[in-house]
């Protein structure tokens, strides 16, 4: 792994998060910075995948189950080259083949179609399933979100991963701890999560810092050793990650800078990369 | 005379399901604990690792099937309608109608004719469901026959299916030489100039048989079996309001939003003329025999006939 290089990349997936969701007026900004790094590591890191080959039946999946962190998932894929980093900007836009929330008929690279809460993790373990019916060995990769594991969902595709011991399964939540109506354990607790998990017969792993790149990396080396049982790995992530004025703050779950924000942001983000230029 | 034969949908379904593993290794069956009565146990008898049983979890059960399609596989994904397009109808909704997945959703025990189970099983809202998806395929056969045909169909074209099929044994009808099988192509069973009745799954039967008494009091009744209900055959919806100036819809359904109100919705635009909904009259069904709930609520021949020689007049 090439830390600084995936650092800067993490850098121009946060700026072009913020680059989306403020030409669209809208989007979830605060939940796709939180996910910037584990996204960055996954798109350039992690997975067997091929922007020039994105229909590979034997590449690896990935299901963003929380899809509302769409913004975070197209600017990994368009930095990655399955299309324009400019066409970022015609997010939410009529016509525009970037859709609010993924959608696999329009977008390439786009694995399936999530937005709804609790769908996508299925739709991952169908993925995984499939893989072992066939003796295939590309790897399912979903990343939910905290709020997510309140729907029952989550928890029906859970027992069934670990049930069958889909090893090939890596389910990341992304726990940064608040949802739209405020703190998740206000609202509803999940916690403990990783107990929930082990309990449905996943290796878990705890990330304290989901944000570093390091901590990112060993967990999803882990994963890949782990055998006869799918695996969990938590990530706990600062919601609205990068951009300090968002960060913590549940009223950027899904709201957009204005003008103004949008010139700080991408101030605090240019400061970022130099920064990470001089190393 | 010779006793007909008769054999549930869902019989039939488990038995082409059989038929079509043998011939496809890309067909996975998937259930939710209730393999023993949709009968996709016989298809888990032949092909035990292609027959996943994802427990009562029917929600999660239609996200794999998703994901066996997004993966190249031809899942059938199996369980109650009620289950399927009503708990499951979201997923159905946003992970297999939005991404045109290619799942078939094989419903059984639709309708009242589930019998003693009542009203909490009794699923006669799944085709006004499911007709409000784009792009969901719709079908509901009326015998063995069509199942059979219906399965293979449903296989053979690429998206989602939803197949409806029911508890109760019913007669083999479509057992004949020249019986062909085309999905959103209705067939013409008996041509007549009174009226038409269209008719889908097992109500298929009943108006024929109504059609038979009909006859008897002067009154020709055409039949038409309306197998798929998506898209319809409107053309010969259409063709049979001109000949005859007078439908008469028969479904084991509510008769808002299914086939009758499909073919409403097609005749007010194309060619207005008088429409009598047999179905369900928006109310629940209730526990009993299945044959004297399809007498109750007129859906057997009997009862067909005495609403359509009303309606006639």
């Amino acid at each position: 792994m090439n830390k600084l290089l995936l650092q800067k990349m993490a850098n121009e997936v946060r700026k072009g998060i913020i680059n989306g969701t403020h030409a669209a007026e809208s989007g979830h900004p605060g939940g796709s910075l939180s996910a910037a790094e584990v996204l960055t590591y996954l798109y350039f890191e992690e997975m067997n995948i091929d922007p020039a080959d994105p229909g590979n039946p034997d590449r690896d999946r990935f299901v963003l189950s929380k899809g509302h962190a769409a913004p975070g998932l197209y600017s990994v894929l368009a930095n990655r080259g399955y299309f324009p980093v400019e066409d970022l900007v015609t997010l939410r836009h009529l016509g525009s083949y970037l859709q609010g929330h993924p959608c696999m008929t329009s977008t390439p690279g786009i694995d399936m179609s999530s937005g709804s809460l609790g769908q996508g993790i299925s739709a991952a373990v169908g993925m995984a399933l499939s893989a072992k019916l066939r003796n295939k060995d590309y790897r399912v990769y979903t990343l939910l979100g905290d709020g997510e594991l309140q729907e029952g969902q989550v928890w029906e595709a859970s027992m069934f991963a670990g049930a069958r011991k889909l090893d090939n399964l890596v389910v990341i939540v992304d726990n940064n701890g608040l949802q739209i109506d405020g703190k998740i354990e206000d609202v509803n607790s999940p916690y403990p999560i990783d107990k929930k998990f082990d309990a449905f017969n996943f290796h878990v792993i705890n990330v304290s810092d989901g944000n570093d790149l390091d901590q990112l990396d060993a967990a999803f080396k882990e994963a890949r050793e782990t055998k006869g049982m799918p695996t969990a790995i938590i990530i706990k992530t600062v919601k609205g990650k990068g951009v300090s004025f968002m960060e913590g703050q549940a009223g950027w779950h899904g709201k957009a800078p204005n003008d103004e924000q949008y010139a700080m942001a991408m101030e605090e983000l240019e400061r970022v990369e130099e920064a990470l230029c001089r190393k | 005379m010779p006793e007909v034969k008769k054999i549930a949908t869902r019989e039939s379904y488990g038995n082409a399901l059989a038929e079509l593993g043998r011939e496809h290794d890309d067909v996975v069956v998937l259930d939710a604990d209730l393999a023993n009565a949709t009968k996709t146990n016989i298809f888990q008898k032949a092909f035990p690792e292609r027959h996943i049983d994802c427990g009562i979890a029917e929600a999660d059960m239609m996200g794999i099937a998703a994901g066996l399609a997004a993966t190249g596989m031809v899942p059938f994904a199996s369980t109650f309608a009620m289950f399927a397009a009503g708990r499951a109808f979201e997923q159905i909704r946003n992970s297999i109608g939005y991404t045109h997945l290619n799942v078939k959703i094989g419903a059984t025990h639709a309708g009242i004719s589930v019998g003693r189970d009542g009203a909490s099983h009794q699923c006669n809202e799944d085709i006004a469901l499911m007709r409000t998806i784009p792009g969901m395929t719709i079908i509901n056969p009326s015998d063995d026959v069509e199942v059979k045909a219906a399965v293979k169909a449903a296989y053979e074209m690429e998206g989602p299916v939803y197949l409806r099929f029911g508890r109760r044994a019913v007669p083999v009808i479509n057992d004949r030489p020249d019986y062909k099988f085309e999905i959103g192509k209705g067939v013409v069973l008996r041509e007549g100039t009174d009226v038409a009745i269209i008719a889908a799954g097992l109500c298929v039967h009943s108006a024929v048989e109504a059609a038979e008494m009909l006859a008897a009091d002067g009154i020709n009744a055409m039949v038409i079996n309306m197998h798929t209900i998506k898209p319809l055959d409107r053309e010969l919806v259409v063709r049979a309001a001109q000949e005859t100036g007078k439908i008469v819809t028969v479904e084991e359904h509510s008769i808002i939003g299914g086939l009758g109100g499909a073919v409403c919705e097609a005749l007010c635009e194309s060619c207005p003329v008088p429409v009598k909904r047999i179905g369900m009259n928006d109310v629940f069904g209730e526990s009993g025999p299945s044959a004297a709930l399809l007498e109750k609520y007129g859906l057997d021949g009997k009862g067909v006939y005495k609403t359509v020689k009303e309606f006639v007049g």
